[in-house]
């Protein structure tokens, strides 16, 4: 009885436990630092009276939201209405799902701790650990999959708020999303052929050493520096943010399509936003910039360079929002269609005639 | 395991296929599709075939499905009423839906005996992992063995998509 639970699977919820707590604190920590780089930006100084430096202002700001009053309009659709903001952080949380952070981990140093093994009988680990929540082997697609399915949150939650501000909102998102998902998805398969694998773990691994010693054999590097650019840009009008933010454009919208969320359905909102810049920021960081590969330190603490890889990433994301003022709708739409997919299918072309005559 | 969760799926997949039928409001029609869609995305990984289950997801329910709801919330389709007129007689009429009434027990009758002659395959169990070369072969198939279906189906879509531009176009006055 019980034979299932091995010290693998103990370590395995470990693993996902920490990446799901770590999402919503990363979350919380990303809106502090989005309103301190905001004030930075704007010469002014931020959030600073709620704990040093403002840093309990997140966690303020979740109790007032948990306090708040669950508001919801009369002509709603009711079911709808409740179901959108939970489509919306479920997809979130699921696409990080396949995400890895680090290099397999033998955490077999456990058991030398003093007392581990007489208390537990825990003397090792017959394999090392996959620090990602789930090794899938089409991990790509997945992350892919569950992204387009976020796009449903945004879309009911426009459709059922019954308002046209909201209405609006969803329809731009859907629009916005549809448009970018293909240079999106281009950029991916420009990897894909480069590393012949579908697997994350395998891509990252593939990226390992250097060029010439010192440059790091970063697809986002060399060869696919423009595969990198496109996907930069596909990633952040994928996550509805500045430039790209037209599906929540305040002076037009007032909020868009969550316009009618109140409390805590508008903070899952809040939650999924900031969690898909996340994820974007880490799949750029496995694909791109391989992932948890890095000079000075062991591999088994990769999952360093990992996270500082995705912080400067999502530092420029904010950097990006409050330095650039919003496109036009037409813009927006004519720079996905006319630019950034021919771009997109050129560098996949590219990329293939590399694959097929060079041997890459 | 397997079982129960075969037995999930297709609950979930052949309930949510009747619903959509049977919902007046499209919306719902909408969603209760792309959820039809993911319990057979679920069948598929049962069967050890998960590239077919990401493409059902990513192809079907988030690009197809999505252009559904777009177009759904553009036209604000509250809820379908029965329409009634010529062209609604010439559907729904009562000669049409004798015919409907036949055709549907064709079709039921040629089910039963389908599934009466049916071999069952394996259950694939969800330990064995499947090749990695899944993806390499189906791409050998669709481009080999299968170039031309493949061609002709992608020459039947471009159709599809010039008719519906000529159809929508608006003729310059």
């Amino acid at each position: 009885m019980l034979s299932f639970i091995t010290p693998e699977l103990i370590f395995h919820l470990g693993i996902i436990v920490a990446a799901f707590f770590a999402l919503q604190i990363a979350a919380a920590g990303l809106v502090y630092m989005e309103r301190k780089v905001a004030g930075l930006i704007q010469q002014r100084y931020g959030p600073y009276l709620v704990g040093p430096l403002g840093l309990l202002q997140p966690l303020a700001d979740i109790v007032k939201l948990v306090f708040k009053e669950e508001l919801r309009p009369k002509a709603a659709d009711k079911i709808l209405f409740y179901l959108a903001p939970i489509l919306s952080a479920t997809a979130a949380f699921a696409a990080f799902a396949v995400v890895p952070f680090g290099a397999d981990t033998d955490f077999s140093w456990v058991a030398k701790i003093p007392f581990v093994t007489s208390l537990t009988g825990f003397t090792g680990l017959s394999h090392p650990i996959h620090l990602a929540a789930a090794d899938v082997n089409v991990g790509i697609l997945v992350i892919f999959a569950i992204t387009s399915m976020g796009v449903y949150g945004v879309v009911l939650a426009g459709w059922a708020s019954n308002s046209k501000y909201s209405l609006l909102g969803g329809l731009r998102s859907s629009a916005q999303m549809i448009s970018y998902e293909l240079a999106y998805g281009l950029a991916f398969a420009s990897v894909i052929m480069m590393a012949g694998s579908l697997s994350i773990r395998e891509i990252v691994d593939q990226q390992a050493g250097y060029w010439f010693g010192f440059i790091p054999k970063w697809y986002g590097i060399f060869p696919q520096f423009f595969g990198f650019l496109i996907y930069m840009i596909a990633g952040i009008a994928e996550t509805n943010r500045a430039p790209f933010d037209f599906p929540e454009a305040e002076q037009e919208l007032v909020a868009g399509y969550h316009t009618e969320y109140s409390s805590m359905s508008f903070a899952l909102f809040f939650l999924a936003e900031y969690i898909n810049m996340v994820t974007v920021a880490a799949v750029a960081t496995d694909l791109f910039l391989g992932g948890w590969h890095g000079p000075f330190l062991p591999e088994w603490l990769g999952w360093i360079w990992f996270f500082v890889k995705v912080f400067l990433i999502l530092f420029f994301y904010i950097w990006m929002r409050w330095t650039l003022p919003r496109y036009r709708y037409d813009q927006l739409m004519e720079f996905g269609w006319k630019w950034l997919l021919p771009a997109a299918v050129i560098n996949l072309l590219v990329t293939a005639g590399f694959v097929i005559y060079l041997g890459w | 395991m397997h079982a129960l969760l075969f037995w999930i799926f297709a609950a979930v997949a052949i309930v949510a296929s009747l619903l959509v039928v049977g919902q007046r409001n499209p919306m719902h029609s909408v969603l209760l599709l792309i959820g039809s869609f993911g319990a057979l995305s679920g069948l598929y990984v049962l069967l050890g075939a998960p590239f077919v289950a990401a493409i059902q997801i990513i192809i079907y329910a988030g690009a197809i499905m999505v252009l559904f709801l777009f177009v759904v919330m553009l036209l604000n389709a509250a809820s379908e009423d029965p329409v009634t007129g010529y062209h609604a007689r010439l559907i729904g009429g009562a000669g049409p839906r004798r015919l409907g009434a036949v055709l549907s027990l064709g079709l039921a009758i040629e089910l039963f005996w389908a599934l009466r002659n049916l071999q069952t395959a394996p259950l694939a169990s969800g330990d064995q992992q499947p090749p990695a070369t899944a993806v390499y072969d189906i791409g050998l198939r669709l481009f080999q063995n299968y170039a031309f279906a493949f061609e002709a189906t992608s020459v039947l879509i471009l159709v599809a998509m010039v008719g519906a531009i000529i159809l929508a176009r608006r003729e310059r006055a």
